[in-house]
This record gives C-alpha cells, structure tokens and sequence, in this order.
C-alpha cells in the first residue's frame, strides 16, 4: 500500500471540495432512490440518509483504509463514504447482480469487503456484537486498526449495546462507537424512548470517554472524529461520539409521519449541511458558487450514469438463488 | 485407537486444533479459570493463557456476536454456550448473524464460527434447562448443524467443525460426556454432513443420533436376543442432512423408526418421515414410527422427567409394531 493511503487526507481545498462532492452525490443519490422506489423499481425497505450526509462524510474522511466500518440499514451514505461507487450502490437497490451484494442483500445490506467495510446491519443493534468480534481479532493479532462502528440513538435502548459497551471496555477494544442520534428511533422520539436524552450518557455508566458533536456541520464531525480515531488508535481502548443529526425523511418510504410536524423539520433544515457548508466554503473564500455549482453538476453526470449502470445490469442468475449459502458444500 | 469419554473427546480435539492453529480462540461463560463448567476446558487457560481462552460476562448474545465478527476477521472462535438454552438469547446472532452473512452479503464474507452448546434433559434441571431444541437449529439455511453421539465422531466432527468455514452449532449432549468409545490416535476428521452406518442388521432401520444413538445401540442388543437384527443409522450431521445410509437401508429392511430425545411435532423425526416418504415409499412395509419426547415441559421431578423423555423401551416398543 503506498504511504499516502496510510495517512489522512489533510484538509486542504482540494478535500473540501471532495466533502462537498460526497454530501451532495450521497443527497441526489437518496432524492433518486426514492423517485425510483415510487416507480416500483426499488423494492423492500428504503431508508434515506436524507439531512445526515454530514455523518459519513465527515467520519469516514479521517478513517484509514485498515479501519473496519460497519452500519446499521441506514447504509447508503456510509456505502458511498467508503469507496463505493454510486452505481454500485444503485445497482444494489435495483437488485442487481451488479450490486453491492450481487443483488442478494438490498438496500439494507451494502458491503464491499475491498473497501473494508464489512455491512449494512438491519436488525437494531445487531451488528455491536460483531464489532466488537472485529476489534478483538485485530488486537489479537497486533494489528493497529480501529474497527468504526456506526448506529443510531434507536440501538442504544436494546440489550446488544449494553452487552457491547461493557465488552469492549472489560476487554480494552481499539473501537470507535459512533451513534448518530437523528432523534427518532423509526417514529419514536428519544424523549420517548430513552431515560437520558445525550446518548453519551450511556457510555459514563461503562467509563468509556465519550464527546458529542454537531452532526450538521461536516468539518465539525470531521475533526471530532479524528480526534476519536486517534484516541482509540494511541490508547487501544474503546471511545464513544456521539453525533447529534436529524433525518429529514421518514424512516423508510412507508412511513406515515405522524409522530412529528413540518415545522421541527423546517427547523432542523435550516442548519442543513450542505447548505450551511456551501455558505461557509463561499463566505470563507475557498470556493465561489460558480465552482460549487460546477460540482453539484459532476454529481448529476455521476448519478445518471448510476442509474443507468443499475437499469441496464443484468439481474442474477436463477442459478445465484443457491450460490453462496456455504462456502463449501 | 484408544479408550475415550466424550468429554475427553472433544478436550483432545479442541487442544490439538488450538495447537494447530493459532486463529483458533475459545470464549464463553467460564471457559478460562473455572476449567468450563462441564470441564471440557479444564487446563486449557494454563497453557493457552487469557489472550486464546476468554471468560466472558454472562452475555450471550454478544458472546456469540463477538465471536461470529472475530470469525468474520479472520479468527476461528469457538464460543461455548454453557447450555443450548441460552442459545435462544443469542439466537439473532445465530440465525439472522451466522446463518446469513456469507448469502446475504453476495459471498464476501466468512464466518467459521463455532457455537459449541450443551443440550439434552435427564439431569433433573427444570424446564429451562433441559431441552433438546436441536430440530429449531437445523430449520436455517447457512447453519450446519452437528450433533455427535459416539467419542470417535464427537472429536472427529469437532475438528472439522472448526476447520470448515462455515458457521457450526457443535451440540453435545450432558449426560454423553462420561460414555466411553475408541477413538484413532493422532490427527483425523470426521466430514461434516456425512451419516453413518452404526450397526448393521436386516430386520429394521433405526435411524437416530445423539445421546438416542447410545440408547439405540442398547436397544438393538435386546432386539438381537429376540432374532431381530436392527441397522442403526446415526445421522450426527442434521444440516445438511445426509439421508443416504437411511434410504438405503430402508430400501433393505422396508421398515423404519426414526428416535429422537427433542419434542415430536415438527421434529427431526417428521423430517426424516417426509424423506422416506417422499424417496422409499414403495420400499416400506409398515407406516414408520416415531420415537420422541412428550410434548411436556420437561419437569423436575425425577419420575416425571423420565416418564417424558424417550426410554429403551419406548424404542423396543416402536421396532416391535413395524415389524
């Protein structure tokens, strides 16, 4: 592996700019998921990452390549924040054998191994336990890589996290516990569901460190984040951020809303990420908006050719139905 | 060969695959210090130390998590379930985890993970503690499921268990640990999948695994002194599920009784029963019989339990009426 991919990307102008790509492919990507689920050519469940791009794309620009990623459903954006490529993404949501998954997994079930990222999770929590199953083969092995494992304030209500926390800390776990609390666990607000309404709280009672961020502002979630990351790195040990979002869309297309009005989201938009980082790359003179523009319009280029890539992918095979199932048989 | 329990069995084979390989960890509640609390790890965390032999908090779900992530980076962890009943608190991790990963995620990933657990009744423990939930294991796809009833397959099967990469529910019986058997020296693996032939005879084919194999053998030594001649089929694998020797046993003697120690409805006697059915109809000379559990919750009561559980005479009693 050449040196540069060992190292993070410091973020210079040509990085800012790659934030602003990302966030704004992973925005059009979802906004053309869900014209393609109500088309009928996205099936299941369809969760958009819609008002949270900050999350992945803040987090996943200061991972190192050795660092394992791992989600909950919510994975589009996390798909895209590790490498990979948006009609591969696509393809996956249309089924195909082009996809992420070969078409076996679905919208909630992007994985790229190469990538190192090791899924998209759709039972609640389900995935903690695995990670910490990930760190543990890596500090057993004396590898320094820090597994990253995402989920959302809806997870920390169920046993797996409990059992999680204090497993990687009884066993001092190199894990960066990343809960992205967008308020709602499917339509139940935290203040709801939860005793304690900063899911950090729920770390102290493991004595694991813990931070929050604002995760609608992407340089702030980045900085967090490698601040985390290199916690974890120097010390081995687990460390939790929390990072405080919100999802402007439903849980999933079916999702009636009834839990919450229009103005709460009006609300959250006006700190929307992108926006305000648009604003922000102008107002502190790196970009101009004609140069901002010049890359939502890459982005459209790349999203067409993701969903023409995915719509012309052949599906798989009758006979994939049974490929898989063991590795041996 | 030499004279082994099952218990020393599945020790051997566990300590001859650690030494083997070093990806190979146990982890599970009182694997290290306590020596495991059926012993089957005793001495191990001595000689492997605490890195290799993992006492983990009372927590199943992340036991078996734990271990199935650290599968899928390339470890080959072998958690144990102190009994198949706490099994069902980490049932998620088993069936929609291991079960499921390598399909679902379009063959990227491995899990060789092994879930050793204890299963069985007869100890006098309550309902919580002493059922044989083996037939609700082997309903998934992407689980193997291996349940061995001799020391010779209990050692062999374990080593291919923790070889293959794919995920294993190893199930031991409690009351086969003391049962005594030859076994070969030195390295061997018995395939996963593969059923066998434990007796052979003309007459009738009993077709069983697990502690009922041992109580079959008993009953086909009786069986002998009255002229009739049983074939025994283990089937130590129930996913796959191997129903050659069974069929083409069947095909010989016409006439079947499948003996298990889990409940009868949707058992792994009805399974069996359909495959005969639907592969040797025409071979069979009598409507096959069941031997299975009363559909009880096993209760504490010594007299009761055993009342419930399958007898050697309930076995005599099946073979008698398909002859």
């Amino acid at each position: 592996m050449a040196q540069a991919e060992l190292a993070v990307k410091t973020l210079d102008e040509q990085e800012m700019l790659r934030l602003f790509h990302e966030m704004v492919l992973v925005r059009r990507l979802e906004e053309e998921a869900a014209r393609l689920y109500q088309q009928g050519k996205i099936g299941g469940f369809l969760h958009l990452y819609i008002g949270q791009e900050a999350v992945s794309a803040g987090v996943l620009s200061v991972r190192l390549p050795k660092d394992r990623v791992l989600t909950a459903y919510r994975d589009h954006g996390v798909a895209i924040g590790c490498g990979i490529e948006a009609k591969v993404v696509m393809a996956e949501l249309l089924g195909k054998a082009t996809g992420a998954a070969k078409g076996k997994g679905g919208s909630m079930h992007l994985a790229d191994i190469r990538k190192n990222f090791w899924g998209g999770y759709a039972i609640v929590g389900g995935h903690l336990p695995l990670a910490v199953g990930m760190a543990l083969a890596d500090q057993y092995r004396g590898d320094d890589a820090v597994t990253i494992c995402l989920f959302g304030d809806g997870a920390t209500n169920i046993g797996y996290f409990h059992e999680s926390m204090n497993l990687s800390m009884v066993w001092k776990l190199p894990l960066l516990w990343i809960c992205e609390n967008n308020k709602y666990g499917m339509g139940t607000s935290v203040e709801r569901s939860s005793a304690v309404m900063e899911m950090k709280q729920k770390a102290e009672g493991y004595a694991m460190p813990n931070s929050s961020v604002n995760g609608m502002d992407v340089l702030a979630v980045r900085a967090a984040a490698q601040d985390a990351l290199g916690t974890v790195r120097e010390s081995g040990t687990p460390y939790f951020l929390e990072i405080v979002t919100y999802r402007y869309r439903g849980h999933s297309m079916g999702d009636p809303e009834r839990y919450r009005d229009s103005e709460e989201i009006e609300r959250w938009r006006k700190d929307d990420p992108i926006t305000v980082y648009r604003s922000q790359l102008i107002a502190d003179g790196h970009f101009n908006a004609a140069a901002l523009a010049e890359q939502e319009a890459r982005v459209e280029q790349d999203i067409q050719e993701a969903i023409e890539f995915a719509e012309s992918s052949p599906d798989p095979a009758p006979s994939d139905l049974y490929s898989d199932i063991y590795t041996e048989s | 060969m030499t004279q082994l329990t099952i218990r020393e069995a599945i020790s051997q084979a566990l300590w001859e695959e650690m030494e083997r390989d070093q990806r190979v960890i146990i982890l599970g509640e009182e694997v290290g210090l306590w020596g495991g609390t059926y012993a089957v790890t005793r001495g191990f965390y001595d000689h492997f130390g605490p890195e290799r032999v993992r006492d983990t908090p009372i927590a199943e779900g992340v036991i078996v998590g734990a271990a199935n992530g650290a599968a899928m980076a390339g470890l080959r962890p072998v958690a144990e379930l102190m009994t198949i009943n706490f099994a069902f608190l980490a049932m998620d991790q088993i069936v929609n985890g291991a079960a499921k990963i390598h399909y679902m995620f379009g063959g990227q990933f491995k899990v060789p993970v092994v879930i050793r657990a204890v299963g069985g009744g007869g100890r006098q423990l309550g309902a919580t503690h002493s059922q044989t939930p083996d037939a609700v294991f082997a309903h998934f796809p992407g689980l193997k499921v291996v349940a061995p009833g001799t020391p010779h397959d209990a050692k062999g099967l374990l080593k291919a268990a923790i070889r293959t990469d794919d995920p294993v529910l190893f199930i031991e019986h409690a009351t086969l640990y003391q049962t005594k058997g030859e076994v070969p020296e030195g390295d061997f693996v018995e395939p996963i999948g593969v059923s066998k032939v434990q007796r052979q005879g003309s007459d009738v084919t009993i077709i069983t695994y697990s502690k009922m194999l041992q109580l079959s053998l008993q009953a086909a030594e009786q069986l002998a002194l009255e002229g009739v001649q049983a074939e025994i089929i283990d089937l130590r694998s129930l996913r796959p599920l191997d129903m050659g020797p069974a069929l083409a046993s069947v095909k010989r003697t016409n006439r079947a009784v499948v003996v298990e120690e889990g409940w009868r409805s949707f058992g792994v006697g009805a399974e069996v029963v359909s495959r005969l059915h639907e592969e040797a109809f025409d071979y069979l000379d009598a409507p096959v019989k069941r031997v299975a559990q009363d559909e009880v919750p096993l209760p504490y009561n010594r007299e009761l339990e055993q009342l419930a559980l399958p007898q050697i005479d309930d076995i005599l009693a099946a073979v008698r009426e398909v002859l």
